[in-house]
């Protein structure tokens, strides 16, 4: 059942190409040098724009999972599958990136002062097992249920874990909020922006690409069957 | 109210199961107080006051998982989960009936657990006790869930800790505050933030859970 609203795949595919050059560009020729942390700091505009991509595909996951558990419509099954894949292919890079700056600014691959790292390996610990419980129960119906409500607590959990990274922070040392809002105009906003955009359209591209193979896979298999 | 009979009902079954038969309880208690006098070893004669308190949490979070574990497996090895669907109760009494007899379980091992721990390390403060009773409740509402979800996968339970863990790290934050903060209040707020939001989403969505 197609859907016309839908933008067709090369037109996808063409604007998540132009937008990425044009963010990689702009990060690394327009956008200026962070006054106190210099060149390294430009990892963030990856960082930030794959984090946020990141937790919409989560989010988009558990919607389709909710659709699904009112439409009981396997198709929306597939979608949050694929949704959840991006999201975890995506926070597997938010850990790389955030452990590259970790070990440029602070010398250690690794903190536990990172709030956004801590929160991304618990996601990443949580949507493994979503993948391991996904593997283990046979396709049908009760595979589509059990994931689907597994995918709903993941959008519980993000912001249940996110307070209680930041409690358990506070029990080591208090944290001290430097949050006066940096310095956040002029060219970093628009490259920012454009980052975000760039990573956004990127992830929906390979979401669609994942989709259509993966219905392409179903449907290939049920002409075999009818043909056995 | 008959919602009310029903979870009652079904939470006599369980405890009546578990008095004549004695499978659950015993191994609990015996695997809690093991656990500590491994911990013992392992971490030397004086551990600090933090170190001590992560000791406990550690062994209440797999104490129950061992339990949880085996919540739903009587129901599938007799096939009884069936009988239950199709019962003309609502489903979520399953669930809240499971979640009732897991808590009596690990709330009777504790019951040994907290004391021999007193006695082997530190003397627990109240609100570290509130914190655990608190932290018992998430644990046992989200584990009884994933448990009846575990039970329906091939790997059982190989499944259950990998499903509960991720879910238990925030239980283990607010239990450890509890214990170990000077002003404990926002750590039990927040176990009750977890057990109100938790029971909510396992009440809405464990219809899905045993039905197709």
């Amino acid at each position: 059942m197609g859907r016309s609203y839908r933008i067709p795949l090369p037109a996808l595919a063409a604007s998540a190409f132009v937008l990425v050059t044009l963010a990689i560009a702009m990060v690394f020729f327009v956008a200026p040098n962070d006054a106190d942390q210099g060149f390294s700091q430009r990892i963030f505009y990856f960082h930030v724009s794959i984090a946020i991509t990141a937790y919409a595909c989560f989010a988009g996951g558990a919607w389709k999972a909710f659709r699904h558990l009112t439409r009981r419509d396997p198709r929306y099954d597939l979608e949050s599958y694929v949704a959840v894949h991006q999201g975890v292919i995506l926070g597997v890079l938010v850990l790389l990136t955030g452990s590259i700056w970790a070990k440029i600014s602070w010398g250690h691959w690794w903190l536990w002062s990172e709030d956004q790292l801590v929160l991304f390996l618990v996601l990443f610990l949580f949507y493994c097992a979503y993948f391991m419980l996904r593997f283990s129960v046979d396709p049908g119906p009760q595979r589509a249920n059990l994931s689907a409500v597994y995918a709903l607590f993941g959008v519980v959990l993000i912001p249940v874990s996110f307070a209680a990274i930041r409690l358990a922070k506070n029990l080591i040392h208090p944290v001290v909020f430097t949050l006066q809002g940096p310095r956040f105009g002029g060219w970093i906003l628009v490259t920012y922006c454009v980052a975000q955009a760039a990573m956004l359209v990127l992830a929906y591209t390979l979401y669609r690409v994942e989709l259509a193979g993966k219905l392409l896979d179903s449907r290939l298999r049920e002409l075999r069957e009818v043909l056995a | 109210m008959t919602y009310a009979r029903d979870v009652v009902a079904l939470a006599r079954k369980d405890l009546l199961l578990e008095l004549r038969a004695r499978d659950t309880l015993p191994a609990m208690l015996l695997f809690v107080v093991s656990t500590f006098v491994v911990f013992h070893f392992a971490v030397g004669s004086s551990p600090s006051r933090l170190a001590a308190n992560g000791l406990l949490w550690v062994a209440i979070v797999f104490t129950a998982l061992l339990g949880l574990g085996r919540a739903f497996v009587p129901e599938r090895e007799q096939r009884t989960l069936d009988g239950l669907v199709l019962a003309p109760v609502d489903r979520s009494t399953i669930w809240v009936a499971k979640s009732i007899a897991a808590l009596a379980f690990l709330g009777a091992a504790e019951v040994v657990a907290l004391p021999v721990y007193g006695l082997f390390f530190h003397r627990l403060s109240g609100s570290a006790v509130a914190g655990v009773v608190l932290a018992d409740v998430g644990i046992c509402a989200v584990g009884a869930f994933l448990g009846a979800i575990a039970v329906a996968t091939r790997a059982r339970d190989l499944l259950m800790p990998l499903l509960f863990l991720p879910l238990a790290i925030p239980i283990v934050v607010g239990g450890v505050g509890a214990s170990v903060a000077a002003s404990p209040g926002r750590y039990l707020g927040f176990l009750v933030l977890y057990d109100a939001l938790f029971s909510v989403v396992c009440w809405a969505t464990f219809e899905f859970v045993v039905t197709e």
